[in-house]
């Protein structure tokens, strides 16, 4: 059964906007993002909103729908009250390009920085092998889509745009970690996840995991065992002994690609 | 006056509210808060009261072990070895190991730096901190020794787990007894186990830190049982801490003479 939905969408660009209000039909069964396509085919047509897979998949539609950060294609209408107001923003943690749509580039910069896959030599017959239970445990990770909903929700950079220098954010440090758990991998990215993408900088708050779409456990499963790690390496004096001892200091660590630290 | 940041910073859209959402966001911390500051008050008192904390065969955990020659007779289970020159109560010499592994816990960080330093007070709320440099610096740096609080709290819970045990000694001292203390003293020892054992430190200790689980199946199954426990460390701290405030609040109330000790056999 259809009824009018009372939107308010914000309109603008970096020199300014508002919030403006809309009526819109829907129908039972649609999701915000159609409600958002219904207002640029028949109200605004100049309503700038990034979208692409329209299931969840693709991380394009991103913005923040009542204040919290979620995918438009993925938020349901009957998620709210009957008569309430949705307000649709774009993300507040990027600069903003036109209505709905940021800049994500920081995202891509950061990405560029983290050091890539490095596999141990091929065995004589030429080919890699991995358990499952080492190939599940990265499963996790690989399911992140980029939406970068948990680079935005996090108050690290969202409300301190200096840190953007200094701090990577739960999507890297999921890259991190992910590379880290790699059997097949020979870098030690621990100094670089302490130093370069700021590690110390996140304080558990767990927002990151809240937003992912993907219901990734970003904190417990990445971010976490990373510290544990940057701990072993930095803080621990038993390990740095046992390092000492067995001359694991003196294996090479991972390098920042050439060129592309900022 | 400073450039705005955050988002007041000028690339980003221009909204002036601090959050636009609508649903009760300020409940969890304001919750946490709440129940953090009754048990501080409750147990800062129960510290330093010095009395009422042992009621044959029942000993609290806030005076586990009782190690001064202040404390009462019979609740000495490890001797006064400390001897007299400790000041204070007996307790505050014990409660620093469970108050540095519950001040560094991975959990228990979420909840105090969302519901005291409002760091973020909730998710997409703006903070009211000019500036972030979160546990890069001292003293938060010091959150990195949680580790080395865990294997303090596990050697805790061993003499805790002794108490449960001994609580099955009759007053006299004739084992076979049981009473609702006993009762009581359990579930604290097997809550704050488990507690323990959740511990993100500890599972990744346990089996976390390695780079091939195949290579390791005894790690990667123990591991794989932590991470379950790990799973529910939010919900074993708080229901770890409420209880053992409750049993230091039952045998208060037992040592005071308030009320009796029901006995099963």
């Amino acid at each position: 059964m259809g009824y009018d939905l009372k939107m308010k969408v914000w309109r603008g660009d970096a020199t300014g906007g508002d919030l403006v209000d809309y009526t819109v039909p829907v129908e039972e069964g649609e999701v915000v993002l159609d409600a958002l396509r219904r207002i640029q085919a028949t109200q605004s047509g100049d309503l700038a909103v990034r979208w692409n897979c329209k299931a969840g998949k693709c991380g394009s539609c991103s913005t923040e729908i009542n204040g919290k950060p979620r995918l438009a294609c993925m938020t349901r209408l009957s998620t709210f009250e009957p008569g309430e107001t949705v307000t649709v923003t774009p993300l507040r943690t990027f600069p903003v390009v036109r209505d709905l749509v940021t800049d994500v580039s920081y995202n891509y910069r950061v990405a560029e920085t983290v050091p890539a896959f490095a596999p141990e030599p091929r065995p004589a017959d030429g080919q890699y092998r991995m358990q499952q239970v080492d190939v599940e445990r990265g499963q996790e990770f690989r399911k992140c889509i980029e939406c970068f909903l948990c680079q935005n929700v996090c108050h690290v950079i969202r409300d301190h745009e200096e840190n953007k220098q200094a701090f990577s954010g739960p999507r890297f440090f999921l890259r991190y970690a992910e590379l880290e758990m790699h059997p097949l991998d020979t870098n030690d990215r621990r100094a670089l996840a302490r130093e370069q993408a700021g590690i110390g900088l996140c304080n558990i708050t767990k927002c990151c995991t809240e937003v992912c779409p993907e219901g990734i456990h970003i904190t417990d499963n990445a971010i976490i065992p990373m510290k544990e790690r940057v701990v072993d390496r930095s803080f621990d004096p038993v390990t740095w002994l046992g390092r000492k001892i067995f001359r694991r200091d003196q294996l090479p660590e991972a390098q920042v690609p050439q060129g592309r630290a900022e | 006056m400073a450039a705005p940041t955050g988002i007041k910073s000028p690339t980003r859209a221009r909204i002036a509210a601090r959050t636009l959402r609508t649903d009760r966001w300020w409940l969890y911390p304001t919750f946490t808060a709440l129940v953090l500051l009754a048990f501080v008050v409750y147990a800062t008192y129960r510290a330093f009261v010095g009395e009422h904390y042992f009621a044959e065969p029942y000993l609290t955990p806030f005076y586990s072990p009782c190690v001064t020659t202040e404390c009462v007779e019979g609740s000495s289970h490890l001797g006064t070895w400390v001897g007299d020159w400790w000041p204070l109560s007996p307790a505050v010499l014990i409660l620093v190991i469970p108050l540095s592994l519950r001040l560094t816990c991975y959990y228990y960080r979420k909840a105090y730096y969302r519901s005291f330093w409002m760091s973020p007070p909730a998710c997409a709320v703006g903070e009211p901190h000019r500036r972030y440099t979160g546990e890069t610096r001292f003293p938060l740096i010091l959150q990195n020794i949680h580790r080395y609080a865990l294997y303090l709290a596990l050697a805790y819970n061993v003499l805790l787990t002794y108490d449960a045990v001994m609580a099955f000694k009759s007053p006299e001292g004739e084992w076979g007894h049981m009473g609702l203390g006993t009762l009581i003293l359990v579930v604290n020892a097997v809550l704050l186990g488990l507690y323990s054992l959740s511990c993100h430190s500890c599972r990744h200790i346990i089996g976390g830190r390695l780079r091939n689980f195949s290579k390791h199946p005894v790690r990667y199954r123990a591991w794989g049982m932590v991470s379950v426990l790990n799973g529910r460390h939010a919900q074993l701290a708080w229901a770890s801490l409420v209880w053992v405030a409750f049993t230091d609040f039952y045998i208060w109330m037992v040592a005071s003479g308030t009320w009796s000790d029901p006995r099963f056999f």
